[in-house]
């Protein structure tokens, strides 16, 4: 399945390649299916809006989301976001977040302080760990809503979601978790870890095509309560000017993007087969392997906590003496080694761990990548690291 | 000739539709989306038709699965 000539560890960025599942279901939509959903009632109208609800099950199933209906779909995890963050928040209300956040949570966090929302950044650690006991302390009379990371894009550490979730719970505060790093690659319980609006993205973990993404709500948020980002047609109550308050109608004006569903549903039948505890045992084993044979090595920087069991297959470093896109360009012009130098859009999360500017190397594992791979991989980091031509 | 009598069950949308097939098959209650006729809804999305013999038992159904039944019409 993998390609020979390159070593692909990007899939941070987004998942490839993607199962041969994913692009038959996407061929069948586009060959056999086609029409539009919930647009007409002819069979093939029927039919591909029985393909958008089986990727709103799929998403509820894998993250225990109450009910599909509840699982608005959009074009990638940063529209999610700015549906939760400018759907919910009105003027005079608080937010908390971390400093280890996405620009896709930061910069529409930062655009709403300008409309009198009000902004809390709690700082993580350098390893960017997050204290709850923080975020607790952090609430106030007019908080609304914690907004966090489930892991950072940049070093891969996991947020303590769940005793946040406890937390906010108890002070009657909404949990939005910015899934775009972990959703499919680590389990997920929207009930079990109190999170009420769950933004994830379909590209990346979940293996399914670029342009698809969504927000999944708990029971706790009502329709009432959420603003959407565009109203228009949805194929329901046409004879309303008004836009439907039920979801997911509410929240899906325009045809939606259902190529892109039908991969993502196939895409996270894929997962599901293989068992996400499967993927996930498989990357932490290459996380610690890449980790391990790093360390030794005196002139390669490894950030974070370092340990597997705390972080997701993203794996941050840099060596001394040369500049990360050096080190990115030489990898891939050398080794046909891809990976992602620079700030990896978290300027935050870079502050935090103190390389900001400069920004780091960052390897990205996912499920196709093997041990012979990272071995590859390792060999090229320290000859650069020594100097060798 | 086809001597059954259908009625409908009108939902919010197709998605809602797509559920409430779901729930029925599960319920064992055969049931065909369609366009929503003319005379009932100038709605242009899908609705259910069950045979009017299990209407009510399908309207609780649906209802039993969180599903809100917008109404309910005999056609012919």
């Amino acid at each position: 399945m993998t390609d020979l000539d390159v070593i692909y560890f990007d899939n941070a960025a987004t998942s490839w390649p993607k199962p041969p599942v994913v692009l038959e279901a996407m061929n069948h939509f586009m060959n056999k299916v086609g029409a539009n959903p919930g647009r007409g009632a002819h069979r093939r109208a029927v039919e591909s809006g029985r393909i958008v609800y089986a990727a709103r099950e799929a998403v509820a199933r894998l993250v225990n989301a109450p009910d599909p209906l509840r699982v608005v779909f959009g074009s990638n995890v940063t529209e999610a976001l700015n549906l939760a963050l400018n759907g919910l928040l009105r003027p005079g209300d608080h937010v908390i977040t971390s400093s280890m956040e996405h620009n896709s949570l930061m910069r529409p966090l930062r655009f709403l302080q300008h409309r009198q929302v009000e902004l809390t950044v709690v700082p993580c650690s350098p390893q960017g760990f997050l204290e709850p006991e923080a975020v607790k302390r952090a609430i106030r009379r007019k908080t609304r809503l914690v907004a966090l990371n489930h892991a950072s894009n940049v070093i891969g550490t996991l947020l303590p979601v769940g005793e946040v979730g406890a937390i906010a719970r108890e002070h009657g505060l909404l949990l939005l978790v910015d899934a775009a790093q972990t959703a499919g690659a680590l389990p997920i319980d929207m009930q079990e870890s109190a999170i009420d609006l769950l933004a994830f993205t379909g590209h990346k973990s979940l293996y399914g095509p670029m342009g698809t993404g969504g927000l999944a709500l708990g029971a706790r948020v009502l329709e009432g309560d959420l603003s959407p980002l565009k109203r228009g047609g949805t194929g329901s109550r046409s004879e309303w000017e008004e836009q439907p308050s039920f979801l997911p109608d509410l929240c899906e004006s325009g045809t939606l993007n259902v190529v892109g569903l039908a991969g993502l549903e196939a895409g996270i039948r894929w997962v599901t087969e293989r068992g996400v505890e499967a993927i996930r045992a498989h990357e932490m084993a290459l996380t610690r392997r890449l980790i391990d044979e790093l360390r030794p090595i005196p002139t390669v920087r490894v950030y974070g906590g370092q340990d597997p069991e705390r972080q997701t297959a993203t794996v941050a470093f840099n060596i001394d003496g040369l500049a990360a896109s050096e080190v990115g360009l030489r990898l891939d012009e050398e080794n046909a080694i891809l990976c992602r130098v620079g700030l990896h859009c978290s300027p935050a999360a870079h502050q935090t761990m103190g390389t900001y500017p400069a920004g780091t190397v960052r390897f990205g594992f996912g499920a196709w990548n093997t041990v012979e791979e990272v071995d590859q991989a390792v060999a090229a980091v320290r000859k650069l690291a020594e100097g060798r031509p | 000739m086809n001597t059954l009598e259908y009625s409908v069950i009108l939902v919010h949308s197709t998605s809602h539709a797509v559920k409430a097939e779901q729930v029925l098959a599960r319920a064992g209650i055969a049931s065909k989306l369609i366009p929503v006729p003319r005379q009932i809804s100038s709605d242009c999305g899908s609705c259910i038709r069950v045979e009017r013999l299990h209407v009510q038992r399908a309207q609780h159904e649906m209802e039993s699965a969180g599903l809100e039944v917008d109404g309910v019409h005999d056609i012919g």
